[in-house]
């Protein structure tokens, strides 16, 4: 059994729980649901990332939630948190006129998360750079490589927070360096 | 040794008499029509496009990692760079971004001030799209056309801040200065005779056989495709879909003037054009109604703690140069959360998603460029299109390498 980390809302955000596209992910995925925050104004779902391709198909296919328009996805570093990443989505409904976040928490010992290239086809280009800057692998993504930096660069992922902000290298080794 | 040739008939059936294969060709990085540093493996049939992998990132300089490391306010020149031809725009996307954050509003007249200098900024964006496009499909004349009225306006914005291009003139709660009434009557002069300078790009445009050929039915996209790309902008609205934040989310002064949205149908080149366009029209009634309402008032929020307060009052006041000092020494604390502000810059929707955990600087930062995520819709685009309008399909997404890279 796979232990849950147990969500509360951050200061200073109000509980997003009565919100109506928070409730139906609540309703229809009980087990994949674990809080809901708003923040002047945005709607905030945190999942668990199993189940992230169920619940976007549920937003996509739905016409009442319609979320058809990949804003962005995105990736964050929290290295002192347990779950070490997070990956955001946020998605808006053109026709439907509204917004929904999705956070999924990803540990770094199992790096990876489902991707919603077959969901969105925008959703390419985006999990490759959160793959290139964080070093999140998305599971059946069809062309999963670097996208900004170089093929093969090997020093890391460069948002990671313990990736330096100085460069290091061949530089490095110079004498006066030292 | 000699030279094997089909002789008999017999062996011309199982023969072809031309070798096909599928040819690999790396567009750029160095071309001058793929503006900027951009590279693309095309797979090609002959002159048909299979397949075609674009190669980014020449111009990764690590913008969201530098955002982290600087204080909000320093991060505004960093703005500039993304889109180097349209700063003014990125300045704007980001700012609005960290004002939804603090949860600050600005004075009247600044929001006026910020959106009639974002619809110049649209202006010159757009003439800076029609000039290369049609340089790339070999119309040179327009080119020269609009880079002589773009120039006038680079001239106001060098009289507005003193720069040209990285122009860092927006600031979190307003604007770094005000309007000159050289300025004014400038910008007004320029705006009374702009329509005739459309018209005059029109005449070298909407006749010439050249330019329908090469624009009209190519790189196709519906509408449903777009929006599950993710595309914006133009490029979106060209495909017939009503999605402009300046109308979804107004912001600035675009819900208190009169102006309508633009929209194609088909989705080709041509209409993306048609789009920009109007788009340029738009932007000229925009302007004129908001120099006509521009409201008297503060160009900047009165806002200690945020705001850098006036030179006047820092060298007279005591508590303001507390002020200024901690500003510029700290910066202004952030509460902790995150926020999403997205604005409509003229190449799609330019976004910010910030995280805070409190403090002076941004936990993360990420810029959601609408050139990148163009980029990502070009395998499809370019498919089955003649290798000359790989080029077209650069110029009509308006992309520039300093955002999509960043």
């Amino acid at each position: 059994m796979k232990k849950i980390r147990p969500f509360r809302v951050p200061r200073g955000m109000e509980s997003g729980t009565d919100h109506a596209l928070a409730k139906r992910i609540q309703t229809d995925f009980p087990s994949a649901y674990l809080g809901a925050t708003i923040f002047r104004g945005d709607l905030s779902v945190h999942l668990n990332r199993e189940e992230i391709v169920p619940v976007c198909t549920l937003l996509k296919n739905d016409p009442a939630l319609d979320f058809d328009y990949p804003v962005h996805i995105t990736s964050v570093d929290y290295p002192n948190d347990p779950e070490r990443f997070e990956v955001v989505y946020e998605f808006f409904s053109i026709r439907q006129k509204h917004q929904i976040r999705l956070k999924a928490r990803v540990p770094e010992d199992d790096c990876t998360i489902d991707s919603l290239t077959a969901l969105w086809p925008g959703a390419n280009f985006l999990e490759r750079e959160v793959y290139d800057m964080m070093g999140i692998r998305f599971n059946n993504h069809p062309d999963l490589k670097r996208i900004l930096l170089p093929d093969d660069y090997d020093e890391g992922y460069p948002l990671r927070k313990n990736f330096p902000i100085q460069g290091r290298g061949w530089r490095d080794t110079f004498d006066f360096q030292k | 040794m000699a030279v094997e040739t089909p002789h008999t008939t017999e062996e011309k059936k199982t023969l072809p008499l031309l070798r096909t294969e599928e040819l690999l060709l790396n567009l750029g990085p160095q071309h001058p029509s793929t503006h900027g540093v951009l590279k693309v493996i095309l797979t090609l049939e002959g002159e048909k496009v299979v397949k075609s992998e674009p190669i980014l990132g020449f111009l990764h300089r690590g913008v969201e990692k530098i955002a982290e490391t600087v204080t909000y306010n320093q991060f505004i020149p960093h703005t500039d760079r993304l889109d180097y031809v349209c700063a003014m725009y990125n300045n704007f996307a980001y700012v609005r971004a960290v004002e939804k954050i603090l949860n600050i509003s600005v004075p009247e007249r600044a929001e006026y001030l910020r959106t009639i200098v974002a619809e110049v900024q649209r202006i010159i964006g757009h003439l800076f799209w029609l000039g290369t496009q049609a340089l790339d499909i070999g119309a040179m004349t327009v080119f020269f056309f609009t880079f002589r009225d773009r120039e006038v306006l680079l001239d106001l914005f060098e009289e507005l801040c003193g720069a040209r291009l990285t122009t860092s003139w927006y600031r979190v709660g307003g604007v770094e200065r005000d309007f000159t009434q050289k300025f004014i009557d400038d910008l007004s002069r320029f705006i009374e005779s702009f329509h005739t300078k459309i018209e005059e790009y029109d005449t070298l445009l909407v006749n010439n056989r050249i330019w329908l050929a090469r624009t009209k039915d190519i790189a196709v996209i519906s509408g449903e495709d777009a929006v599950a790309y993710g595309l914006s902008g133009s490029v979106l609205r060209g495909s017939g879909v009503d999605y402009d934040l300046r109308k979804v989310s107004p912001y600035g002064a675009y819900d208190k003037v009169e102006w309508s949205v633009p929209l194609g149908t088909k989705g080709d080149t041509y209409d993306r054009y048609w789009v920009r366009m109007e788009e340029l029209k738009e932007s000229t009634k925009i302007i004129r109604q908001c120099l006509a309402q521009l409201p008297e008032g503060e160009y900047k929020a009165y806002l200690p703690q945020v705001v850098a307060p006036p030179k006047e009052r820092v060298f007279t006041d005591m508590e303001s140069m507390i002020y200024q000092f901690k500003l510029y020494t700290d910066g202004f604390k952030v509460p902790e959360g995150d926020v999403y502000c997205g604005t409509e810059a003229h190449k799609g929707e330019l976004g910010f998603y910030i995280v805070s955990q409190g403090g002076g600087k941004p936990y993360r930062l990420k810029i959601r460029a609408p050139s990148f995520i163009h980029m990502g819709a070009f395998d499809f685009m370019a498919k089955g299109y003649m290798i000359a309008d790989v080029i077209t399909i650069f110029g009509t997404y308006d992309i520039v390498m300093g955002e999509c890279d960043r």
